[in-house]
């Protein structure tokens, strides 16, 4: 669980988080979601520890973050996986060498057993058979699945998630939605995912965090989003009409 | 004047986050060994073309200007040996490599800071500095002395040349001026110039690629900006150590 209090963050007199307080479960999808510019990623930067807040806590199972000793972070981060916007795939390393990369770095593993555990988080991911390819010779959905297959490669207790289906189809970005969201039931992990992909918040959203300006305005899963009061929420979240009248046949439904 | 303060701040501890014990030392070494071909190995063909031309043309034009029957020929064999060795095969080389292997140092880690591919390392508690640059830094000043070394060789072999070609010199009497008072210190000289050029270079260069901030225009003016920082501070260091070295 990563439990975030009283965040604050400003960057040039420009107040970016207003005393963001949320919990984040274990075993479920958390999503951040809000629109382009709210403070979703600073937030998020901020529990991974990227950006310094000015004031709040973070605590990652009880665990302090804020003013962790460099050895007890170094511990915490290896601990935790990250999936970027744009992958982060490295790209002189081949799809392999991408996932054996944490376990290269920090297992102590024989070379064979670490080449068996980046097999497995590739068949893991479906993606065997794209290994020997390079990030540039791969699509984008198929680099998203490389960058998951090298997230979860040393059996993290944290996977945050920036934009998962940022630039993919509806179908891959399903695709990556369920992985993630599996992948999280599977392994028992805190999962934070930052999107503004509606499809995701019906989808997966176990727990969502609304953020509007950098003002936490609403918590909830995504059956309650269907029904909220909050008009913050509803005009972003019902922007479109395809959402708008999924909404009415939820309301026709419960009446 | 703040600002330049700052930047020379952010470089002493990039610099200082960079050179520590790697995490695993095999990991290190085969960086090691890519950084070396690539931006040691890789720039040896241009080392070659440029020493073989410049000595061709040094020795021509020095049998141009000083054509007068006070001056003995061997001058010319004399005078060729002594800009290659002790300007030349490191100051100028190192500023045309500061241009290749600079910008071609900023460019690559600029383009893993705005891809993200650094953040990707500090998340999974990677000393991104460590891993990326210091295998650049001892890559390139392990390298370096080789490169100076084929420079001098073939910036004579090229002026040795041009004694065939041009009959104002005879082959003989510029291998004579080759060997005239031969001062081997001149080449350990040169050597230890490169090396230091070499940290000069890479540091220079890392420290503008780590700090983008934006994207592909960022990249290219932080590698332009590497460029020119470097080469001024290779010609800065350059009157810094002849004054050590050699008054």
């Amino acid at each position: 669980m990563i439990e975030v209090k009283n965040l604050t963050k400003s960057f040039d007199e420009r107040i970016v988080l207003h005393t963001i307080n949320a919990v984040f479960e274990t075993g479920k999808t958390n999503l951040i979601i809000g629109r382009s510019g709210s403070g979703k990623t600073v937030l998020l930067k901020n529990i991974i520890g990227l950006i310094q807040p000015d004031s709040g806590e973070i605590f990652y199972d009880g665990r302090k973050l804020i003013g962790m000793k460099k050895k007890e972070l170094n511990i915490l981060r290896r601990e935790m996986g990250m999936l970027f916007q744009g992958s982060a795939l490295f790209d002189s390393m081949t799809v392999l060498e991408n996932v054996m990369f944490p376990l290269n770095m920090f297992s102590k593993d024989s070379y064979k057993e670490r080449e068996k555990r980046a097999t497995f988080c590739l068949e893991r991911v479906n993606l065997l058979d794209a290994e020997h390819l390079y990030p540039s010779e791969i699509s984008g959905g198929m680099m998203k699945r490389a960058a998951i297959a090298r997230a979860i490669a040393l059996n993290p207790h944290y996977l945050f998630c920036d934009e998962p289906n940022s630039g993919l189809d509806p179908k891959t970005a399903l695709l990556i939605d369920d992985l993630i969201h599996d992948i999280t039931v599977e392994y028992k992990m805190t999962t934070i995912i930052n999107t503004h992909d509606m499809n995701s918040v019906i989808n997966i959203g176990e727990n969502i965090v609304f953020i509007k300006e950098g003002i936490k305005e609403w918590q909830g899963d995504r059956r309650q989003v269907m029904t909220s009061n909050n008009q913050a929420l509803n005009d972003f979240i019902f922007a479109s009409d395809l959402f708008k009248k999924v909404k009415e046949a939820e309301n026709d439904r419960m009446i | 004047m703040n600002e330049s303060l700052h930047g020379l701040g952010e470089y002493v501890l990039l610099i200082k986050k960079a050179i520590a014990i790697p995490d695993r030392w095999g990991m290190f070494f085969k960086q090691l060994i890519k950084e070396i071909y690539k931006l040691g190995v890789d720039s040896l063909w241009i080392v070659i073309i440029i020493s073989i031309f410049i000595g061709t043309v040094t020795a021509i034009q020095i049998s141009l200007n000083i054509a007068s029957p006070l001056i003995p020929k061997f001058t010319i064999g004399y005078t060729t040996r002594e800009i290659i060795l002790l300007e030349f095969s490191s100051s100028i080389m190192c500023l045309i490599l500061a241009g290749k292997v600079g910008s071609n140092i900023a460019s690559e880690i600029g383009t893993m800071r705005i891809t993200e591919q650094i953040d990707a390392m500090e998340i999974m508690g990677v000393n991104s500095a460590n891993f990326l640059i210091m295998p650049k830094i001892a890559g390139l000043m392990l390298f370096i002395p080789v490169l100076v070394i084929f420079s001098m060789f073939t910036g004579i072999i090229g002026g040795i040349s041009a004694s065939y070609l041009d009959t104002r010199m005879t082959p003989s009497s510029f291998e004579y001026g080759l060997q005239f008072y031969f001062n081997h210190f001149y080449i350990w000289y040169s050597i230890i110039k490169s090396v230091v050029y070499a940290f000069i270079i890479s540091s220079t260069a890392a420290y503008y690629g780590y700090n983008v901030k934006g994207g592909a225009l960022d990249v290219g003016k932080a590698s332009t900006n590497a460029v020119v920082m470097s080469s001024i501070m290779i010609l800065l260091a350059d009157v810094i150590l002849t004054h050590l070295m050699l008054t």
